[in-house]
């Protein structure tokens, strides 16, 4: 659906965006993650058409945005990190004008009632946005994006400024939608990304460094597995039950728990389960495995080493 | 375009700006009207006509200093321009919203001439074509003052330099007969709005006054249109 191909986009000789190239398919919702400053609005903005790329191509169902700008800019919906909004008018009078600005052509007092419905705010449908708290003004925000039931959203920090009711409620609206259009979505909050998304893409210094399914990306940056055991019994005789295990590949003893318990956390290869050949080798051994937990990186680890590395790792 | 144009004329009247400017162009252009035609008992509009350009050189800049600043400021400009609207379309729109104001304010003078119908025969030819004269010229500080508007995020920049601009332009003549260089001068006389409007306010429907007004009016829209292409390449 949309098509970002060797995106460049140059501020004098700083490079904002460095090019990326990715696609995103029909019904995908993309997480666009990144820390602040890492371009991820400046992408955003480019596939929107409100600026232009020094190089590179975007293209949204099919159709080049720079060949066809008013044809493409009808497929996005655009919420921007600020909302766009009149302040001074009304929230039925401004979503009124954003209708015929974008040229819908679908019943218009039906079609705003059911977006106000959709984001909640049928019931200040007739305040002043100036007059709005922010959790407010970002649902006027995203009724503005949805607004003509554009194929594409692009949603840049939907979620910034709400109370944690509001956002569990956007949540479920981003994946509600993400079932009939093509969600792309920024954040650099990561369990935000985890909560609503298929496939995430980590963006840091205008440059993909990794693009994955959510479930993937952590063990395709990590490499390999990791266990965390609590385990009693005398280190030699665990170190060496342990070590005997196929697919293991390192073992550390980090903590001592105290009545000859400790803390180990085994490191195996990807792609097996050496859960059950622990248990049976630790028996054996006549020792009592206390606590075992799958000791994977979470998303956040993986996110942080993605973003300090200094080379640009491909996944 | 038709949404825009909607959008800026609702706001003008739903602040206070479309009523301060109405009470201060009637104002003026009564107080005018009053010294001119009643006091020197005089049944010709001209006087007030030509005195009037110097307060639309102020008014002017207040109708359009927000038409993009705000819209910057409040980035707002990133519906307009993500939407699928041309550039042409936004520009046009946020012109015609402020001509539209301008040219609500202008009516006053019909108003004088039925004033004066009301003594003696007014003189309607003279009046329309003064009329049309003072909207030329208000369109053509209005392209300029939206291009003005265009450069800034401030309103109150965009007010202040549309001010001195209009200055400069009001004060043309003056300028004109303090420069020594024939050239200069040639070329200053060239693109003096004074020279053109006072046709108008004789009564004269002067064709070159016309072609000037309007080319002017277009180039500034031009201008903002081509401003905004090239920021969004830069």
């Amino acid at each position: 659906m949309v098509e970002v191909r060797n995106l460049t986009k140059r501020y004098g000789s700083t490079k904002a965006v460095d090019n990326i190239s990715f696609t995103v398919n029909t019904g995908e919702v993309l997480g666009f993650l990144g820390p602040n400053g890492a371009g991820k609005s400046t992408t955003m903005n480019m596939i929107t058409g409100y600026i232009s790329s020094t190089e590179g191509t975007i293209t949204v169902d099919g159709t080049d945005i720079l060949d066809n700008p008013a044809k493409v800019k009808k497929l996005i919906g655009y919420l921007p990190e600020l909302p766009p909004l009149y302040v001074d008018m009304s929230v039925r009078k401004y979503l009124e004008f954003m209708f015929e600005l974008k040229k819908v052509k679908l019943p218009k007092r039906e079609h705003i009632d059911e977006v106000m419905r959709l984001v909640k705010i049928t019931d200040v449908q007739d305040r002043i946005i100036k007059h709005l708290s922010k959790g407010y003004r970002q649902r006027v925000g995203f009724a503005q994006a949805l607004l003509g039931n554009p194929p594409v959203l692009i949603l840049d920090e939907p979620t910034v400024g709400l109370d944690p009711q509001q956002i569990i409620e956007i949540r479920k609206l981003i994946k509600s939608l993400g079932k009939k259009h093509t969600v792309i979505f920024s954040s650099h909050v990561l369990s935000e990304i985890s909560a609503t998304c298929d496939r995430i893409i980590v963006i840091s210094k205008g440059k993909i460094v990794a693009d994955a399914k959510k479930e993937e990306l952590s063990t395709a940056v990590s490499g390999e597995q990791k266990l965390n055991l609590d385990i009693e019994g005398s280190q030699n005789t665990v170190l060496d039950a342990l070590k005997v295990i196929p697919g293991v590949k390192k073992i550390r003893r980090t903590m001592d728990l105290g009545s000859s318990a400790a803390r180990y956390i085994v490191e195996y290869n990807t792609g097996i389960d050496i859960r059950k050949d622990v248990f049976r080798a630790i028996a054996a051994a006549d020792c009592v495995i206390l606590n075992m937990q799958s000791g994977n990186e979470t998303l956040e680890d993986s996110f942080l080493k993605l973003v300090t590395e200094d080379q640009t790792q491909e996944v | 375009m038709g949404a825009i144009l909607k959008r800026e004329i609702g706001s003008y009247f739903n602040s206070a700006i479309a009523y301060i400017v109405m009470a201060v162009f009637f104002g003026f252009s009564g107080y005018f009207f009053v010294g001119t035609c009643f006091i020197n008992n005089l049944k010709s509009l001209s006087y007030t006509f030509s005195n009037m350009f110097f307060v639309i050189v102020f008014i002017i800049p207040i109708i359009t200093m927000k038409t993009f600043s705000e819209e910057k400021k409040q980035r707002t400009d990133q519906a307009l321009f993500t939407s699928p609207a041309s550039l042409f379309d936004i520009v046009m729109g946020k012109f015609l919203g402020a001509f539209v104001l301008y040219a609500i304010c202008c009516m006053i003078f019909v108003v004088y001439g039925l004033v004066i119908s009301i003594f003696t025969p007014a003189d309607w030819t003279v009046i329309l074509c003064n009329l049309f004269g003072i909207l030329l010229l208000g369109a053509a500080l209005i392209a300029i003052d939206v291009f003005i508007s265009a450069l800034t995020e401030s309103q109150v920049v965009a007010a202040v330099v549309g001010m001195a601009v209009g200055l400069v332009v009001y004060l043309m003549t003056t300028i004109i007969s303090m420069v020594d260089v024939e050239w200069i001068k040639n070329v200053l006389t060239a693109i003096s709005f004074t020279n053109y409007y006072s046709g108008f306010t004789y009564g004269i429907l002067d064709l070159s006054g016309i072609v000037f007004f309007v080319s002017v009016t277009a180039m500034f829209i031009f201008f903002t249109i081509r401003l905004f292409e090239r920021k969004r390449w830069s």
